[in-house]
């Protein structure tokens, strides 16, 4: 599956400052759908270059990370839960940084 | 974005916006918990700081306002949306952006240059106001000296003054800072863990510095880091996002994740702690600074020479150490425990940029 994410507020300097990634993400398991909580795991493996405490707590985002999936903020979707589709865009946007 | 359009069925579910019922929400309210789209997201953001502006009585007509601008994400919002209602609701304001250079290379040369753009995008006049002016140093040249430790008391204590300085240049007659809900929910909790009742009591005024030179409020006082942050996203608002490269920020840093990880669990609690530092009521027992104004500079101080001044004599005497824990020598000669306690409040603070 074809996923566009997009790092922001900062979290961008945790993946080599690049900004968007278009990613290819293969089914991990025999289940045929693939979950925020899967897409998460996959990008602190994958893309996160450093400090990943800066991005993640636990098997979440850090309190203070905003995801948004297609535009829309992932609180209304599910969180972990919300079920991914192919072309879906993730964003992650730090709130942590300077005002 | 018509993909994400599609597939609007997912993202929200069926459900329709709390307050229109017509449009897919994209957001869910940390204060309300209400699910809302984003045209309606736009609409309460701002009219709730109208409100906030209303209520409070922060402006009068025909006065010139300087927005303390960091090219951050807060103060870029707050340049946006003030010089939006300003012309929505005829405020009548003279708007002006004013920003501090540190001097501090790879950080705030790149960050002044979103206000630059900003300056540009909004139609404000920009006023820049640098240490090196007013000083004669940059914070890369007080960090060369002293090192790595303290360095945020000095910039924290130096852009204080720097911002009325640069008001006064300005002539204006309030200054407005992008100081949100989380970061006085936090500043409150700081000053508690502290001990620090001079701060804790004024930390959750949304106008300051009435006695002083320029009054200075905080429009977004109950407005939640998050609603920034999106509005910022979906306004698609140009602002510069990396921490300071001099800033470890360890004890401001732990009450800034203790705040989130409660707002995880109940949003309200932001608002919640505010209120907590709005009602409470200092004991009359207690002493607080005495206000006068320095010997040298002619600042505001509790002190016979305010904190800019003893940090600038130490570097400028080669003993970067002066003003730093215990007051003592030059200018510093009341050695009551009041004056002590006012310096440990100070060195504790690890970076200055939320001073209240």
């Amino acid at each position: 599956m074809q996923f566009t994410l997009e790092f922001g507020g900062g979290l961008e300097l945790l993946c080599d400052s690049v900004k968007i990634h278009k990613v290819n993400i293969n089914l991990l398991n025999d289940s045929d759908i693939l979950t925020m909580k899967d897409l998460l795991s996959w990008v602190r493996t994958n893309l996160i270059k450093e400090r990943p405490e800066m991005f993640m707590k636990g098997d979440t985002v850090r309190p203070g990370v905003l995801v948004l999936v297609n535009d829309c903020d992932w609180e209304l979707s599910g969180q972990l839960d919300t079920t991914l589709e192919d072309k879906d865009v993730i964003v992650f946007i730090s709130t942590l940084h300077g005002g | 974005m018509e993909a994400g359009e599609a597939k609007s069925k997912k993202a929200g579910g069926s459900r329709l916006c709390c307050i229109c019922n017509q449009r897919r929400p994209v957001l869910k309210r940390p204060k309300t918990l209400q699910q809302i789209c984003r045209e309606c997201f736009y609409e309460v953001f701002e009219e709730e700081i109208h409100q906030v502006i209303v209520g409070n009585r922060l402006f009068k007509s025909g006065e010139r306002v300087a927005i303390g601008a960091s090219g951050g994400k807060d103060s870029t919002v707050l340049a946006y949306v003030l010089s939006e209602l300003n012309r929505r609701h005829n405020y009548g304001l003279d708007l002006f952006l004013l920003s501090i250079d540190e001097g501090i290379t790879g950080y705030r040369d790149d960050s002044l240059e979103t206000v630059k753009r900003n300056e540009v995008q909004y139609g404000l006049p920009l006023q820049i106001v640098s240490y090196k002016d007013l000083y004669g140093w940059t914070m890369d040249e007080i960090v060369k000296m002293i090192g790595l430790k303290n360095n945020c008391t000095f910039c924290g204590v130096f852009r204080r003054q720097a911002l009325d300085r640069g008001a006064a240049l300005l002539k204006v007659d309030k200054l407005v800072t992008g100081h949100n809900a989380d970061d006085i929910a936090e500043t409150v909790l700081l000053n508690i863990l502290r001990g620090d009742i001079a701060r804790l009591s004024r930390c959750t005024s949304i106008t300051t510095g009435e006695d002083g030179p320029i009054p200075r409020c905080k429009p977004f006082k109950y407005t939640y880091e998050k609603e920034i942050v999106m509005y910022a996203y979906f306004k698609k608002l140009d602002y510069f996002s990396t921490e300071c490269i001099y800033s470890p920020n360890a004890y401001r840093g732990f009450a800034r994740e203790f705040i989130k990880d409660l707002e995880r669990l109940r949003p309200r609690a932001i608002l919640d702690i505010i209120k907590s530092g709005e009602d409470f009521r200092i004991a009359t027992t207690t002493k607080m600074p005495e206000q006068g104004t320095c010997e040298r500079c002619g600042y505001i101080s509790s002190q016979k020479w305010c904190k800019a001044c003893v940090l600038l004599e130490g570097l400028n005497r080669g003993l970067p150490k002066m003003g730093i824990g215990r007051p003592r020598g030059s200018g510093n000669d009341q050695k009551d425990t009041k004056a002590r306690s006012t310096a440990k409040s100070i060195e504790s603070k690890q970076c200055g940029s939320l001073e209240f």
